[in-house]
């Protein structure tokens, strides 16, 4: 398991694969930050789904994470792809029997990856915490934002809880893309079925039922990015996200370990 | 141990309602080299899949080193296999792909710039994957399989897309590696190629296991050929007459006519030539090929 995740993430620290997803993730996390606090005293909406963010909500400790928080959704879709390219890609290249000849055992093959993907999660938020929060130190002070609550023990305490809540959404977001990559062992297909739900459908039916969205997958996996909100708790949310992706996960790796590989 | 590389015994797997391997049987003994073939579709690269662990056979039993091909894990560490072709990444490079396989099978890394080297890739190595020619690619594909100093190298189609010096150094490689000790299960489109290289062969059709023995023992069973070559290339679809006419299976090829199973019938053969007013230039007495035999065998 130990070796299959160091051969994974030989593959994910490839330039053509890092450096691009890196870059992308700081462009957005730049734009987004950058959104909230140069435009903090225009009265027009600077936040999240069109919420206002003023001056006072960013000089209280939640706006050293907020640029960040707001990241967390989009790094669950960009993890959603590469999880989801990732292991669909062993199928469409052929390269999984190359793997299962060196590690016979699939459970092992899968965690591996699993572990390997994680890591990589990981340093995407790092480089989104980093972007988010260098942005708004330097852009605190332009717009006249007190820095002094952020570096308290509960400002710091909040920095620890949202990255944890930011890498558990962005994982659950990631689990769902695995899961998707091995049910339709392609590429396109599972990031365009996995994209579809989570950014469009799940709109959709949240916006015609509201009631659904205590059910939507994706809106529960943001909904733990986001340290729960007073629609759906945090802790509903890790409860249902987790039933979810452990039936999920159960349901491909028993096909996984049984279907013949034969491309 | 035993001192089989590869055994199995009633070996099957169904795909719905086709039997892509049928009841087959055949052994592979330890540091030879066994050929394996059969027209398209007629099961080897599903046997192949099966002895990897791959797929699971629908019936039958089989051992691989010793162990139960139920149970790959036990034996395929000692196993390097190329399959239906290589697949690597394309975005990464030759010799990074190696070392993805390196790592997850727990080789030493190092191993990777010789294996680069004993497949000639070793100036084209960090270039990726996806530049390489076919026989580049077919190169790499044999590098990854020898990464873990394999017992038993299971080879399908090695030398596809290669050039004849590339066919040369394959086969040259697959000796050097019999010498080593190392059992050698290889299939091939090329069947010269397996004739000059191959001690046993395991011939399939249609799934089932036509024959499985010595290379020697097959070859040698075949009516022997009688070649016969006229002055005149004019003369050759007289000859053919001459020979179906006493109910002889004659076939034209590279200017001389191959009567099948009339080697007695030669002086005879002359005579009826001569006396058509033919004069024959040669006339000689060959055993089959390996080729000649598999479509005989095959009927295709």
């Amino acid at each position: 398991m130990i070796r299959m995740m160091f051969g994974e993430l030989r593959k994910l620290r490839r330039k053509t694969l890092l450096i691009p997803t890196l870059i992308g993730v700081v462009l957005l996390t730049a734009f987004f930050t950058s959104f909230v606090f140069l435009r903090v005293h225009s009265g027009k909406p600077n936040g999240a789904r069109g919420v206002l963010i003023t001056n006072d909500f960013l000089s209280g400790k939640n706006g050293l994470v907020y640029g960040f928080q707001i990241m967390g959704f989009f790094l669950g879709i960009v993890a959603l792809c590469v999880f989801a390219s990732q292991t669909a890609q062993e199928y469409s290249l052929g390269t999984l029997r190359n793997i299962l000849v060196r590690q016979p055992s699939r459970l092992k093959v899968l965690i591996g990856k699993y572990f390997a993907m994680a890591f990589f999660t990981i340093w995407l938020e790092l480089a989104a915490a980093v972007c988010a929060l260098s942005i708004s130190f330097v852009l605190a002070p332009r717009s006249a934002i007190s820095t002094s609550a952020w570096m308290s023990a509960s400002g710091l305490q909040l920095l620890g809880e949202t990255f944890i809540n930011i890498f558990l959404g962005t994982l659950a977001f990631g689990t769902l893309g695995m899961i998707l990559g091995l049910l339709f062992r392609s590429p396109i297909t599972s990031i365009s079925i996995g994209v579809l739900w989570c950014l469009i459908l799940e709109n959709i039916l949240g916006a015609v039922i509201s009631s659904t969205t205590k059910w939507l997958p994706g809106a529960n996996f943001a909904n733990i990015s986001q340290g729960g909100t007073s629609i759906i708790s945090y802790q509903r949310s890790l409860a249902t996200s987790g039933t979810y992706l452990i039936f999920g996960a159960i349901v491909v790796a028993i096909l996984f370990k049984k279907r013949d590989v034969s491309n | 141990m035993s001192d089989l590389a590869i055994s199995v015994s009633a070996l099957s797997k169904v795909y719905g309602e086709r039997q892509a391997v049928a009841q087959a049987s055949f052994e592979v003994p330890i540091g030879s080299i066994c050929g394996f073939v059969g027209p398209n579709g007629s099961g080897k690269t599903t046997t192949m899949r099966m002895l990897l662990g791959l797929i699971k056979p629908t019936h039958g039993t089989g051992t691989v080193l010793g162990e139960d091909i139920r149970q790959p894990e036990k034996y395929l560490f000692n196993v390097g296999a190329m399959i239906e072709g290589p697949a690597f990444y394309p975005a990464l490079s030759g010799a990074e792909n190696l070392r993805v396989l390196a790592s997850i099978g727990g080789f030493n890394q190092k191993r990777v710039a010789t294996l680069l080297e004993q497949v000639g890739l070793s100036d084209r190595g960090d270039s990726k994957y996806k530049t390489y020619s076919l026989g580049m690619k077919q190169r790499l594909g044999i590098a990854a399989a020898l990464l873990p100093h394999p017992k038993l190298l299971v080879l399908d189609e090695p030398t596809n897309g290669l050039d004849p010096s590339g066919i040369q150094e394959i086969r040259n490689l697959i000796k050097e590696m019999a010498k080593s000790g190392t059992s050698i299960f290889v299939s091939s489109h090329l069947l010269s190629e397996l004739e000059m290289i191959s001690d046993h062969l395991v011939m399939l059709r249609e799934g089932k296991v036509i024959f499985t023995g010595r290379t020697h023992d097959l070859l040698a069973a075949q009516n022997p050929l009688l070649v016969v070559k006229p002055e005149f290339g004019v003369d050759l679809n007289k000859l053919v007459e001459i020979a179906r006419k006493y109910g002889k299976k004659a076939t034209v090829a590279d200017g001389a006519i191959t009567i099948l199973g009339a080697v007695d019938w030669a002086p005879t053969f002359n005579r009826l030539a001569f006396e058509a007013g033919i004069t024959l230039a040669t006339i000689s007495v060959t055993q089959p090929s390996l080729e000649e035999t598999f479509f005989e065998m095959t009927g295709e």
